[in-house]
């Protein structure tokens, strides 16, 4: 069986599987129940300064997306970070440690952006052996207001400024947390990267309202007829999160840069997509949330499966795989033709993929009387539409026409030879090609 | 009080409870939660093949989304735009055998989205609310007289009220409802819904209904089309076809229309009394309610005797199965040809057969069941043609429902063309309406 054992920065787990910061590890009494249930690490929940404890709302905290079936596909939340005291977490943080010295603890923390605040709290977190800190400078809402949360990761010089102090009063690795809230995220990576972080992880949550309640004309999650934007989290939110995930691995800058990756993170193919785009574990919320505990179970054992049939040993074996295969649009071969397939003993005649492409495509797949649905060659650019809406997976696949064969579409013989925009003829920036 | 075991033909086989528990739905009615479940499953097909299975026309994706996006009356009010007794029909709908036979569901996993039961939740949603979703076009001054106050008279006369025309309906018996009310299984039509359904229907107004008529005798169609601008006929099959074979007179040898019609009027089911062995001749749907209720009202064995095979029987496989669930013995190959007995029946001789080129001949060889109650269920005929122009044994009729003398349509039953199924009805009664409402206002 292939070996999930992972080691990020010098932080051995049994698996690559960690709890994000968030309720799932915001106490003892989670966080054991976690390990008992098979997680490699958590981050517990952020921690701020010693004071006051934060104020959070009574609730509604969550506001939510369904699938069909009301199958959750994405959360958001207006917590704040730990409304416990800093001491109980960090007894608490202690007495997990001990117990469970094979499993990764990190701390997450989130102060002023102050010397002093860093510098009085990193040696308390230091002295509970935890393996490591993340901060928080990502969360979009209450704390932000306050100076906080992505009101730091929103500006790269803060972020490189307090990577530093952690750095100067930290002996542990130091992961910067990033908000996803932002333009381009190869800015905020490159400023932790430059205060000297250890690793960046993203994303923390996008700025979202999951719904507006039609009687009350409240956004959701509505607290006495008011809502707010909350932090958007789940399995809708995994595209944007591993788009910004690969900028990080593919920019010459940050290449090096180790990742921990976080968003929508549901089943053990979430976790190895995100480890071929250069993460070096993936952390977990929403699936948790959604599932409890247990669905790590399924993570550990899908991932060592395809693992064994890919005859992977070990996640390093395919960690940032495909950060090579990720490119810019204008690098596409455009060369490269594929016609859509329909495979008649699979499809079910719902028509779906006809409505798709007749109504809002190329009216590229033709219907019969008895409701056999084929494509039209002539009239298919293999957009994938059709793939994406067939209830039946693998019912329609792309199929690349040989080169030397002629494109019905085009008239055109496909060409063996890649090309891409840069040199294509239509471009008015075009260099011509060697 | 008897039981199954009294010999003879009995009241009171079975105490209040059990009957009241076997009387009852018999598929509850989906809630919220699992409409929402079940409509969730539906992929909202390109030109849906349910919706081509159903006689009416249906669009169900669009009613089943309506449903998932929680606005259950505008998916009851597109049920209701094609089909005015969708009600009644999501409960006694074949849609085994239409909707969702096509579902590509079935075709993917062999379960179907649960259409039937999808389309109930949506108009009960509306019925319960007593709300007629549909108001009356000005007044026409038309007059059209509708003689049969079935589903294919009631879908007519809603159609024609609907477009501003004066209905008036008759109907031979005391009540409204036709084979909805007298001829469908009780556990398919349970709170007297055929009642409140025509009661429903006709609130749109401009319907009047009048019991007690019967066409041939207090009604002819002479008179009814001097006095109308048109007439619908929709008067169904009133005849039943008797056993024709030695010894049908005993007692207890009776036709399973009336036995149905009974029981579904009855006030009192532990009053109505059923043979301890029960032997249905026929293969319907009506032989299937028939042997069904008999076993449900307490008969001890309960056989449904077919002379043909199981695919040739006309009661779906689902509704085959749905009669052994409750204990009916199906036999298959068996026609009837004795009753024996001493004034009453006490055994019914069926012999075997054979079927060569779709011919069907006696095997020579016989059995004999104990019987001491013999349904008969082998098909119903048009009693009144009132001289039109026939199609083999029914009235005879275009796509629009048009008969061979101007001013008279006929739909449902008694015509030709189409299943007989309350969805056909329907369809037939609407579109006939349409037909005669362009005719009448010129436009056709």
């Amino acid at each position: 069986m292939a070996d999930l054992t992972t080691d990020f920065l010098g932080i051995k787990s049994p698996n690559p599987f960690w709890l994000a910061s968030a309720p799932p590890t915001d106490k003892e009494y989670n966080v054991r129940r976690a390990f008992e249930a098979g997680w490699g690490g958590v981050v517990w929940k952020t921690l701020g300064s010693e004071g006051p404890p934060v104020v959070n709302v009574n609730g509604p905290r969550y506001g939510v997306i369904y699938g069909a079936d009301r199958r959750v596909l994405g959360i958001n939340n207006i917590e704040l970070i730990t409304d416990r005291d800093l001491f109980t977490n960090l007894e608490e943080i202690k007495r997990v440690k001990a117990d469970y010295p094979d499993r990764a603890i990190i701390v997450s923390l989130m102060v002023p952006c102050e010397e002093d605040a860093w510098k009085a709290i990193l040696p308390l977190v230091e002295d509970t052996g935890a393996d490591g800190i993340e901060l928080n400078f990502g969360c979009p809402h209450g704390m932000a207001e306050r100076g906080m949360g992505s009101a730091v990761g929103q500006v790269p010089e803060y972020i490189e400024m307090v990577t530093r102090w952690c750095k100067q009063y930290y002996s542990k690795p130091v992961i910067v947390k990033l908000t996803p809230n932002i333009t381009d995220i190869r800015k905020p990576a490159a400023a932790a990267m430059r205060g000297g972080a250890d690793a960046v992880s993203l994303i923390n949550t996008i700025n979202s309202i999951t719904s507006v309640n039609l009687d009350t004309m409240s956004p959701e999650p509505s607290i006495d007829g008011k809502g707010t934007h909350g932090g958007y989290c789940g399995p809708a939110v995994k595209p944007i999160a591993m788009s910004m995930v690969s900028e990080i691995a593919r920019d010459p800058v940050t290449s090096e840069l180790p990742i921990s990756g976080i968003g929508g993170v549901t089943t053990w193919r979430d976790a190895a997509e995100y480890i071929t785009l250069g993460c070096g574990n993936v952390q977990v919320c929403t699936a948790a949330m959604t599932y409890g505990f247990k669905i790590v179970q399924e993570m550990i054992s899908g991932l060592s499966q395809w693992m064994d049939e890919k005859g992977h040993t070990s996640i390093q074996d395919f960690k940032g795989a495909a950060v090579p295969n990720t490119t810019d649009w204008q690098y596409l071969n455009l060369n490269y033709v594929a016609k859509a397939v329909i495979n008649q003993d699979d499809c079910i005649s719902c028509g779906r993929c006809y409505a798709a492409c007749e109504d809002t495509s190329h009216q590229a797949i033709a219907m019969s009387e008895d409701r056999t649905f084929s494509v039209i060659d002539e009239e298919c650019v293999a957009c994938n539409l059709c793939v994406d809406v067939c209830p039946v997976e693998n019912c329609i696949t792309m199929v690349a026409l040989e080169p030397g064969t002629t494109d019905p579409r085009t008239g055109k013989v496909v060409q063996k030879e890649y090309a891409n925009w840069t040199t294509h003829p239509n471009n008015p920036s075009a260099t011509a090609a060697e | 009080m008897n039981s199954p075991f009294t010999n003879g033909i009995a009241a009171q086989r079975l105490d209040a409870d059990a009957l009241t528990e076997n009387f009852s739905d018999l598929h509850a009615p989906l809630d919220g939660h699992e409409a929402a479940v079940a409509a969730d499953r539906c992929y909202f097909c390109h030109d849906a093949p349910c919706t081509t299975a159903c006689p009416t026309d249906i669009d169900i994706p669009l009613f089943i989304r309506q449903i998932a996006t929680g606005t259950p009356d505008a998916a009851a009010k597109t049920i209701f735009d094609m089909n005015i007794l969708g009600g009644m029909c999501a409960r006694v709908c074949p849609t085994e055998d239409l909707c969702e036979q096509a579902c590509v569901r079935e075709i993917a996993e062999g379960k179907p989205v649960e259409i039937g039961r999808l389309q109930r939740f949506a108009t009960d949603t509306v019925m319960a609310k007593g709300v007629m979703p549909f108001v009356r076009a000005d007044a026409t001054g038309k007059k059209v007289a509708v003689v049969g106050a079935g589903p294919a008279g009631l879908s007519c006369a809603h159609r024609l009220a609907m477009l501003g025309h004066g209905v008036t309906v008759y109907d031979a018996m005391q009540k409204a409802g036709g084979l909805n009310e007298f001829g469908i299984a009780a556990y398919k039509s349970t709170d007297d819904f055929a009642a409140r359904e025509v009661d429903w229907l006709c609130s749109i107004g401009g319907i009047e209904i009048k019991t007690g008529m019967t066409l041939g005798t207090d009604l002819n169609i002479d008179g009814l089309a001097k006095d109308f601008d048109a007439v619908f006929l929709s008067v169904g099959l009133g005849g039943v076809n008797a056993l024709s074979i030695y010894g049908d007179d005993k007692n207890g040898v009776d036709d399973a229309v009336s036995f149905i019609r009974d029981l579904r009027q009855t006030s009192d089911l532990a009053a109505l009394p059923v043979g301890r062995n029960v032997v249905v001749i026929g293969g319907g749907m009506t032989a299937v309610d028939a042997a069904v209720q008999s076993k449900l009202l307490g008969a001890q064995n309960v056989t449904i005797a077919y002379r043909r095979d199981r695919d040739a029987m006309s009661a779906s496989r689902y509704e085959q199965d749905l009669a052994s669930s409750f204990g009916v013995n199906l036999m298959f190959n068996a026609q009837p040809k004795a009753i024996h007995g001493n004034g009453a029946v006490a055994e019914i001789e069926l012999e075997y057969t054979s079927s060569e080129n779709g011919k069907l001949s006696g095997t020579g060889e016989t059995v004999r069941l104990p019987a001491d109650q013999v349904f008969s269920a082998i098909g119903q005929t048009l009693t009144t043609d009132c001289g039109l122009k026939l199609e083999g044994r029914k009235i005879a009729v275009t796509d629009t429902g048009r008969t061979s003398r101007d001013g008279v349509w006929a739909g449902g039953d008694c015509a030709s063309g189409g299943d007989d199924l309350t969805v056909t009805a329907v369809a037939e009664g609407r579109d006939a309406a349409t037909d005669i409402h362009e005719t009448l206002m010129g436009s056709k």
